[in-house]
């Protein structure tokens, strides 16, 4: 008897946690489902479900140069601050990562803080210091800003893949002769590469898709894609930007499934 | 002579390497913060007076501290929404088989990635007045006009629980699976009932995810500046909107660089508090 009373107990507990889970599952995913649909509409509003299907907003898309314009200025700020974060963010992993001086664990703080500190008031200090030495505002402002604030997801990526790496391999490397050039070459680099390429992979990702930095270190001549879009939302709901929506989401899929592969980007996020 | 490098270790690095970026962040990361100091204590626009007239305006001043009381309270309940969402997705994970696991993770990570101005714009097309959720409860009957979901205060916290969630669910999906399903096992087999072992077992052995993905909503929650200005609207002011018009629109920027400030405070203040929580919790939880 006690216990078929175990059982009803275990299987509730069972049931609420499956049904919060699912119901939370749904509201994550659902908002992408929902643009992705909307932006097939025929008619002129995000009414959902949509009155018919269509692709004239994805043809208008092709023909709005603004968007063109900002897409491609996000795009080569977002390339340019993702290589600047590699080329600083895994020199410094390599330093930080094995060592247990008070130096390396301060350093490492100090190239995490971006994260948690508010970007808009990183953003407006920027600017400030800036302004006070005389460097305008351009796309290098904007790259050196976004570098900032990308540079932490390279170094993450990069110590953790390091942390996996077996000291016994560079021993027996340097053992056997191998320069440590050699060796970092031959043995690390390999091994810590889908690391760096899932952090490079996130740091692009949040470059592209940054407004509080790009806010205040632009000038009026570099206009920036989620600014763009930003600006369009407050004025009216334009369903062109439903189907912007729809190509960013189906970009996005499309990179986590090649980095997932490339880099098993799932795993590296939850270990 | 013969001897010298052998006693080096191969395995580490020189901490030189890091100096380039540790440059980097002096003149771009800690420099402009400073700066950013240097002018809150400043009492007019030119920076030529010192005094706390900014800090004194802000703390006195009743608008601004309802827009930073405001601002604590909406990241306290978008993090406890993620938290109650999040930790049965984290559950449910460690049940399933791997197949199963990499979709939950995919869904779980893909609005991580998704542009935020993507996210946040389905939101207004999901609680708009002509919306998914107003169309469906006029379709069934049970409303007849339109309820106001957008621009309040219940569309902002589950607009940004849901961007958020990602960064609640992979520390606690990281921390239950350090958990030793034996632990489970032996209180079920002991008597206690699912419910309890819950609660007394996996809940307190995951308190080091909990915090950690707590202190990373609620950053982000209170910081998500996109989500909050077009979920909110206009009515809603929160401090990171209040920081840029004061800077942007106003020009007027000692106030501003306070506003920054006593932010970047509270934020340290918040993650500070959720740090020493998580090393005291850790040595509970012994993850």
């Amino acid at each position: 008897m006690s216990g078929r009373k175990r059982t009803l107990e275990a299987i509730s507990f069972e049931l609420v946690m499956t049904v919060i889970a699912v119901i939370a599952l749904v509201i994550i995913i659902a908002p992408s489902l929902v643009v992705l649909i909307v932006s097939f509409t025929s008619g002129f509003s995000l009414r959902f479900p949509p009155p018919g299907y269509s692709l004239r907003w994805y043809a208008e898309l092709w023909n709005a140069w603004q968007l063109h314009f900002a897409a491609k200025n996000s795009l080569i700020v977002a390339l340019w601050a993702t290589g600047l974060s590699v080329a600083l963010g895994v020199a410094a992993a390599l330093a930080i990562s094995r060592s247990q001086a008070l130096s390396a664990r301060l350093l490492d703080s100090l190239f995490m803080s971006p994260l948690v500190l508010p970007a808009l008031a990183f953003g407006l200090a920027a600017l400030m210091l800036f302004s006070l030495v005389g460097l305008p505002v351009s796309p290098l402002t904007l790259v050196i800003g976004h570098t900032v604030v990308c540079v932490p997801y390279v170094v993450r990526n990069t110590v953790a893949a390091l942390a996996q790496l077996e000291p016994t391999l560079l021993e027996s490397s340097a053992v056997l002769g191998a320069s440590r050039l050699y060796t970092f070459r031959r043995i690390v680099l390999p091994l810590i590469r889908p690391g760096i390429i899932a952090g490079a992979f996130i740091a692009f990702m949040s470059s592209f898709d940054n407004v509080p930095v790009s806010l205040f270190l632009r000038d009026a001549a570099t206009d920036m894609l989620p600014i763009r879009m930003w600006q369009d939302l407050e004025g009216k709901l334009d369903v062109t930007i439903a189907a912007l929506s729809g190509v960013l989401i189906i970009a996005t899929v499309a990179l986590v499934a090649v980095m997932e592969r490339v880099t098993g980007l799932s795993r590296r996020l939850t270990n | 002579m013969g001897a010298a490098p052998a006693s080096r270790d191969v395995t580490s690095y020189g901490m030189g390497l890091a100096a380039p970026l540790a440059l980097f962040f002096l003149l771009f990361f800690v420099a402009p913060l400073l700066q950013l100091l240097w002018l809150s204590l400043h009492n007019d626009t030119a920076g030529l007076q010192w005094g706390l007239g900014q800090y004194l305006h802000f703390l006195t001043d009743p608008f601004s501290l309802g827009v930073l009381g405001s601002t604590l309270l909406l990241g306290a309940e978008v993090t406890a929404v993620c938290l109650v969402l999040g930790f049965p997705i984290a559950w449910l994970y460690q049940r399933v088989g791997p197949k199963l696991q990499t979709i939950i993770i995919l869904i779980v990570l893909l609005p991580l990635l998704t542009s935020v101005v993507v996210r946040t714009f389905a939101w207004i097309v999901i609680l708009g007045r002509q919306g998914i959720i107003n169309a469906t409860l006029q379709s069934l009957g049970i409303i007849d006009t339109p309820l106001k979901l957008l621009y309040t205060q219940f569309g902002v916290v589950i607009a940004l629980a849901q961007v958020q969630m990602p960064l609640m669910t992979l520390p606690l999906i990281t921390a239950l699976g350090r958990i030793d399903p034996n632990l489970d096992d032996a209180s079920c087999s002991l008597g206690a009932g699912s419910w309890r072992t819950f609660f007394r077992i996996v809940l307190p052995l995951s308190l080091p995810g909990i915090i950690a993905g707590c202190t990373l909503t609620y950053a982000a929650a209170i910081t998500a500046f996109i989500t909050q200005s077009l979920v909110g609207g206009g009515q809603m002011l929160f401090m990171p909107m209040y920081l840029y018009q004061q800077a942007s629109t106003l020009q007027n920027w000692p106030f501003a660089a306070a506003i920054s400030i006593i932010f970047l405070l509270a934020v340290l203040a918040v993650v500070s508090v959720f740090t020493t929580l998580g090393r005291m919790s850790r040595g509970y939880g012994g993850a």
